[in-house]
């Protein structure tokens, strides 16, 4: 997503440099161009047009910062009001280190609020389709992870089948998905009817749902309601009816990433009648240019708490505006894939691996271990999509995540004297292991070989600064296909966390510099 | 029981039934944005502030950048050269820009040649699309043509997705062929085409589980469903169609082409076109790709979906 939008932005920078001002013409000129990004990306029209004049009216006649290029000064302001259109930047204090700067871009956002005493109700609205089910169960993963209990009430009685969809659900998150607190499911299948038969039936069902939750101690209850349309008179009043008889804590509008200029409408329509609290995108993992995100974030204020990025129920992300607006300009975004390797490893891990890789003991066994939570955080794909200038350049490269099967099924298939000294095996040997895992024994004997270079690199890459690192990681990268860059990307805990906070640093910098 | 090329003339049959339906269908749209368009235009003079103001419509109706420019600039030369000279003339001009951006003579439904059977009509499309209520819509629509009708319920992915199915299957009294809740979808492709076949029905409608069409191994699942039913049954699938949001933005373009290039898409149905969205991203994906539209959804019943028209939804668009 967004690949548009930044070429977008791409190409206002090339036009204006070499410039010494931002003049008020070469500003238009460069605006033409975003503003037809931006529409094409699904931006509402009224949003595209009022963003563009704030722009123009920040940059016009500005004076460049003397170590910035035009070009860049403009990025700048570009992001300013980007971050200001997507919500607040989070309270970085004064003089902060750059690690402290850091550890406040990934605190915890806004998220799920908690109540003393419970439960907590949130209620959950949006159109047919926009996957308010699905984040349901994604949102109660993601308290569940957190240590709160949650109740799911099916509150969807038209559409067939949603109480048993729910019902699955409630039962994966339950067994599947790591937590330490119980995930329940409340339902009356038997209230179920035909579309627009069973209207404010919904009501009643809640309000005993909630009883139920509150008898047994719940913290979290989430309303799955029906998906209507905005303009369905008798269906927005249900709504309102179930809001009046349980009176939610949050209510929260989900909406799909890739819809277009009639998500003004729909979020203004839902926000009237409901005040709604908080904004979930979903499909975020689409090729979407995402417009919508900001078109329902201007036209209700209020917050973007998540976005759906896949399939499965961990897929689900806190929104934090400034990652998305570097995203949008091409500055990666570091910080969620630093955030991501953390909830996989934890910092003693990582300091050990350190540790092991600059005495240049890392070991087969290490290595699988890498791999391992390296493919909980998601498809290769799309996290070295978050890496800055990285992201645009992946855009045609085919990355089959079958690879690392192949390279796990080899490690499986070694000896734990083989894992622990991988060296220049016997051809014998390498057969064995093809054999195992299906493979080729050139195939093996190609990891090995890589993982030799890559145990040397990392002993030397323990004792550079960070911009040589990123140096010592992109020509390896260019080396070869994927399977190089995994063992390039491992030491990311460790390694990727001081690259962060300086790419952090230098967004913040160039703020204090022109301010 | 009629044969399956009873299905051809479908489309014919109902044509003149049609133009008023979409238009009941179209109402509120109409009134929020082609009916203003209208307004818009025959109560000004032609100018290019009008031309302008057009432009800004047509943006908002989701026609996408690349469609309006196409359209507006070819507007704004005839109006140069003097070849529209009142805004009714503008009217006109965009009618045609949009007829022949959305015509074609594909729109009538692919079937099985004459004297085979069963016509395999597959159903694809992102998550949420409206996939499942449109099956259900089309169903009733084939049964209502004298034809039966079998279900196969490939979704085997999301929860819920094989027992919604069979609720509208008892609802339409169709009969269905239902997989295992995470089994192999072109397994239960497999089966249906055998049952379709065993039991001699005119069609049979497979559903799929709702993917994103970045999703590469999904993608490829449609292929192997698409290999699995041609093995079984000749030509088939004969029709593949893509179920699109109508309240989807540019993104629709994108899923036109993958859709197409992975699962062979010979047709689009454009889903709940019954809100304010105005549907116009239609006009985006025929401009950027071949393939047509052929049905529209517009409300939640069974009888909510109706064969495309270009003159018809042209017309639509316009009327008062």
């Amino acid at each position: 997503m967004f690949e548009r939008l930044s070429e977008g932005f791409s190409s206002v920078l090339r036009k204006l440099s070499g410039n010494a001002n931002l003049s008020e013409s070469n500003v238009r000129e460069a605006m033409t161009e975003v503003r037809a990004a931006l529409l094409d990306a699904d931006v509402s029209l009224e949003v595209v047009d009022a963003f563009c004049k704030n722009v123009i009216a920040d940059a016009v006649g500005r004076e460049v910062t003397k170590s910035l290029k035009p070009g860049e000064e403009m990025i700048g302001i570009v992001h300013d009001r980007l971050v200001q259109l997507l919500g607040e930047m989070p309270a970085i204090p004064e003089g902060a280190s750059a690690q402290e700067a850091a550890q406040a871009l990934m605190a915890d956002g806004p998220g799920v609020i908690a109540v003393s005493p419970g439960p907590a109700i949130v209620m959950m609205c949006g159109l047919q389709g926009s996957g308010k089910t699905t984040t349901c169960g994604k949102l109660a993963a993601w308290l569940k992870k957190r240590g709160r209990s949650v109740m799911l009430v099916a509150a969807d009685l038209q559409r067939p089948a949603a109480v048993e969809q729910l019902a699955t659900v409630a039962q994966q998150v339950e067994r599947d998905l790591p937590g330490g607190a119980a995930v329940t499911f409340y339902g009356e299948p038997e209230k179920s009817a035909e579309y627009g038969k069973a209207v404010g039936v919904a009501v009643g069902v809640c309000q005993r749902a909630v009883s139920a939750a509150r008898a047994k101690g719940v913290d979290t209850v989430i309303l799955d309601t029906a998906g209507r349309l905005h303009v369905n008179d008798d269906l927005m009043g249900e709504l309102q009816q179930v809001k009046m008889a349980v009176r939610p804590h949050q209510i929260f509008l989900v909406t799909d990433a890739m819809t277009g200029q009639d998500a003004v409408k729909s979020a203004k329509a839902f926000h009237e009648r409901l005040a709604v609290d908080g904004l979930i995108l979903t499909k975020f993992d689409s090729d979407t240019r995402g417009g919508a995100a900001l078109s329902v974030k201007s036209v209700t204020g209020a917050p973007i708490r998540f976005i759906g990025v896949g399939e499965k129920l961990d897929a689900l992300e806190e929104f934090h505006a400034a990652r998305i607006a570097s995203r949008i300009l091409g500055m990666g975004d570091v910080i969620s894939l630093v955030q991501k390797a953390k909830e996989q490893v934890s910092e003693q891990e990582a300091a050990e691996l350190e540790a092991k890789m600059a005495k240049g003991e890392m070991t087969m066994e290490d290595f699988l271990k890498q791999l391992r939570s390296l493919r909980r955080m998601g498809p290769l794909k799309s996290l070295l999509g978050l890496l800055p200038g990285i992201g645009s350049a992946l855009k045609d490269v085919h990355i089959d995540d079958k690879q690392l099967d192949r390279v796990e099924g080899m490690v499986n298939s070694m000896t734990p004297g083989e894992r622990k000294k991988p060296g220049d095996m016997a051809f014998s040997r390498r057969k064995r292991i093809a054999a195992g895992s299906g493979t080729k024994p050139e195939e093996v004997g190609g990891l090995t070989r890589q993982f030799a270079t890559v145990s040397e690199m990392s002993r030397r890459m323990a004792s550079m600064s960070a911009a040589q690192k990123v140096k010592a990681v992109k020509e390896l990268s260019a080396q070869g296909g994927p399977t190089s860059m995994i063992p390039g990307l491992q030491g990311m805990p460790g390694f990727g966390a001081g690259k962060g906070t300086t790419a952090t640093r230098s967004i913040k910098d160039r703020f204090k510099k022109r301010k | 029981m009629p044969s399956a090329d009873c299905l051809i003339p479908l489309p014919v049959r109902f044509f003149k039934a049609v133009i008023s339906k979409l238009k009941d269908g179209l109402a509120k749209t109409r009134e929020v944005v082609f009916g203003g368009l209208k307004n818009l235009i025959l109560g000004r003079k032609l100018d290019e502030q009008l031309i302008n103001d057009v432009e800004v419509m047509l943006l908002q109706a989701d026609v996408g950048v690349a469609a309006t420019q196409k359209l507006i600039d070819s507007a704004r030369a005839d109006f140069k050269s003097g070849k529209l000279k009142e805004s009714k003339d503008l009217l006109e001009h965009l009618k045609a820009g949009l007829r022949e951006l959305l015509g074609g003579p594909q729109t009538e439904l692919r079937t099985a040649p004459e004297g085979f059977k069963p016509t395999v009509i597959l159903v694809t499309g992102i998550n949420g699309a409206g996939k499942t209520t449109s099956i259900a819509k089309l169903t009733h629509m084939l049964k209502q043509q004298g034809l039966s009708v079998m279900l196969g319920a490939c979704d085997t992915f999301r929860a819920g997705a094989v027992r919604q199915l069979e609720i509208w299957s008892e609802r339409l009294s169709a009969e269905i062929v239902k997989g295992q809740q995470g089994g192999d979808p072109a397994a239960v492709a497999f089966d249906a085409c055998k049952a379709a076949i065993a039991r001699g029905v005119d069609v049979l409608v497979l559903d799929t589980a709702g993917r994103l069409h970045t999703q590469d191994p999904l993608m490829r699942q449609l292929g192997k469903i698409r290999s699995v039913v041609g093995k079984q049954i000749e030509g088939g699938p004969h029709e593949t169609l893509l179920v699109l949001d109508a309240t989807t933005g540019q993104n629709a373009t994108r899923q036109a082409e993958e859709f197409g290039k992975v699962a062979g898409v010979t047709g689009i149905i454009l889903a709940k076109l019954d809100g304010t969205a105005k549907g116009g991203v239609v006009v985006a994906v025929r401009a950027a790709s071949s393939i047509p539209v052929k049905f529209v959804g517009v409300g939640e019943r069974p009888e909510d979906l109706q064969p495309f028209d270009a003159d018809a939804f042209v017309e639509a668009m316009f009327s008062e």
